[in-house]
């Protein structure tokens, strides 16, 4: 197994507040791997020490073998890194933005040709290759940063929430491309609020005030919940939450799109007791199963414990 | 029931380019009210139309029942607007523009330091207080325009994705504020991207190239007709049957779904239709059964799936 990313004892602080503390983690190559966690929790730092941009204090971190600290601009032309604000001109085409990322990661103009029509191409951009980036919709403008971000055939590429404030159609495009990226053998790193784009990822580890408190493959973290979930449906859903709170073998009651998600230890013997207690606030509409965890309700539980 | 916002064929155009194309609904007072749409299908230029900060090219809007065309002011002095790019001052902390803002809206002494004080706690800013703004992780951006916009206690806010960017955790956070305050009589506005918040709406519209495309409560918009039938997918493959059935004539339109797959199609007729064609792929799936569409796959059906 290759390793893509090799984080030993990474740890950088801000003033009084150590923004990454201590982070061992390996990465393998070819992997999706996902980063989540709370606001605030060092998640943007550590892309920035990934990526050359910052300085680690402490420990040291490889990308594709390349040590981040003492060959920080190799880092920076070896690997992709789209950040939260990706730079596109606004006065530029697309073409020309293309042409501008060639141009700084040293790509020959005969290589460029080919690499930009084949990205143009894949990511349904062609048609739009002479509007200026100003003029492409939001969903477009992440296409273009990521298809920029490509440019030079990373073998390693770096999204900090890439997907953030991308409508659910342009959403479900953009991580069509991730697949078809990685695939093609790209490792990704990506942090994300959406916890159903994790779903998706080989691994995921919850990052917490700088340090990563859970990693595995979506399926372990769903197991290491100890508890059940029961899925509540009812009217008066409000109410009812309040009233599920009530009970003393109830961790946590959270809404699920149109659903509750109750925390329980165990789902067979509390579901009688919902019921009854739901029915005492009159609402008798209600439906209550047991469902597998989804991996909002381990984060959740992760984070709320 | 007293109405909050009544807007009738309001219109902007730039240029050309009609960007608001002659829309009209009501909101209710204590209502929540959810605007959904793709990114530049007209959400913003509504919003921004409704707080006076941007002129109508025709039609009209009544904002608690001043007409936002006729006298701007009176309206932005009894709403509240969270826009997109939060306007904060890179050089300012944390609690000096929250004083800000209550200076704008006249809040001084006492009552206003008591209110500046239960704002922050609600959002979960305390921590904070004393960090400039231009430093906040994005999140806590977003909870400090929320605090901004609450804090001279509007009758209605306009919230325009108020949650992009924040945490799982916090979402949930922001929710229990919002509907709290409808609960409480505040009329709502908001945008999101996240389909599972907008289940939170009383009533939801779906605006595609500037027209509203479907209406109704979360649960009426899961039955349109033009829905047709969508079943769920699971398999450890979800890609790969994704690929392999996205093309097939009677699939009208497939996603991803958490950890499953759901596929749109024209009637109940094609499910059987859609459980050979899978099982001759090979895959490892199981059969497609039927669901109600998510507001997800509603979405995806009246706002064009590419």
């Amino acid at each position: 197994m290759r390793v893509a990313l090799q984080l030993t004892g990474l740890t950088r602080r801000f003033a009084a507040t150590t923004a990454v503390d201590r982070l061992s983690l390996d990465v393998a190559s070819g992997e999706i791997f996902a980063l989540v966690g709370p606001d605030g929790a060092g998640k943007t730092t550590l892309m920035r020490l990934l990526c050359g941009a910052l300085a680690a204090d402490e420990g040291g971190a490889l990308v594709d073998g390349i040590d981040v600290i003492s060959q920080a601009e190799r880092v920076q032309s070896a690997i992709g890194y789209m950040p939260q604000r990706f730079s596109l001109y606004p006065d530029l085409s697309v073409m020309e933005n293309l042409r501008f990322y060639g141009t700084i990661f040293g790509i020959s103009r005969s290589d460029f040709e080919a690499r930009a029509r084949s990205l143009l191409v894949d990511f349904a951009l062609a048609d739009f290759a002479d509007r200026l980036a100003e003029a492409l919709s939001g969903g477009m403008k992440q296409k273009l940063a990521l298809a920029c971000t490509l440019i030079h055939r990373p073998s390693t590429i770096l999204l900090d929430e890439p997907t953030a404030g991308v409508d659910p159609v342009s959403r479900r495009e953009f991580w069509r491309l991730l697949y078809g990226i990685n695939r093609s053998g790209t490792t990704i790193f990506v942090s994300t609020p959406y916890m159903d784009e994790a779903e998706r990822a080989t691994r995921v580890a919850f990052m917490t005030d700088g340090k990563i408190v859970s990693v595995g493959t979506p399926a372990e973290l769903k197991a290491a919940l100890h508890g059940e979930v029961v899925e509540v449906r009812c009217s008066r859903y409000r109410d009812a939450r309040r009233a599920l709170h009530g009970i003393p073998s109830v961790r946590s009651v959270e809404m699920f799109g149109d659903a509750l998600h109750v925390l329980v230890d165990s789902a067979e013997t509390s579901i009688s007791d919902f019921r009854r207690q739901l029915q005492a606030i009159g609402i008798e509409d209600g439906a209550f199963r047991s469902v597998p965890p989804s991996l909002e309700d381990a984060f959740v539980a992760k984070l709320s414990a | 029931m007293t109405t909050s916002l009544h807007v009738e064929s309001l219109t902007r155009r730039f240029g050309s380019f009609v960007a608001v194309d002659a829309i009209s609904f009501d909101i209710q007072a204590g209502e929540i009210w959810g605007f959904l749409g793709p990114n530049g299908s007209g959400k913003s230029t509504t919003i921004r139309m409704l707080c006076g900060v941007l002129a109508p090219s025709d039609g009209k809007a009544e904002v608690l029942g001043i007409d936002v065309a006729r006298d701007p002011e009176a309206v932005k002095l009894r709403i509240g607007y969270m826009s997109q790019g939060s306007t904060l001052w890179a050089d300012l902390t944390v609690i000096e523009h929250v004083r800000f803002y209550a200076g704008l809206y006249g809040m001084s002494g006492r009552e206003g330091e008591e209110r500046i004080a239960a704002w922050m706690q609600r959002t979960g800013l305390s921590e904070r207080h004393n960090q400039l703004a231009g430093v906040l992780p994005g999140g806590y951006r977003k909870r400090l325009a929320l605090a901004c916009t609450l804090l001279h206690a509007p009758q209605m806010i306009f919230l325009d994705e108020p949650t992009a960017g924040v945490d799982p955790v916090s979402r949930r956070e922001f929710w229990d504020i919002i509907v709290g305050l409808a609960d409480e009589g505040t009329t709502v506005m908001v945008t999101t991207h996240y389909l599972d918040e907008a289940e939170h709406c009383n009533r939801l519209a779906m605006i595609y190239n500037g027209k509203i495309v479907a209406s109704g409560t979360p649960e009426s918009l899961k039955h349109l007709p033009q829905i047709g039938t969508t079943v769920e997918i699971f398999s450890n493959d979800c890609v790969g049957v994704l690929e392999a059935i996205e093309t097939l004539p009677f699939v009208r339109g497939a996603g991803l779904y958490g950890s499953s797959l759901h596929v749109a199609l024209a009637s109940a007729a094609d499910i059987d239709r859609l459980g050979s064609a899978l099982a001759a792929t090979g895959l490892n799936a199981q059969p497609p059964h039927p669901v109600l569409p998510s507001l997800e796959d509603v979405f995806a059906s009246v706002a064009g799936s590419p």
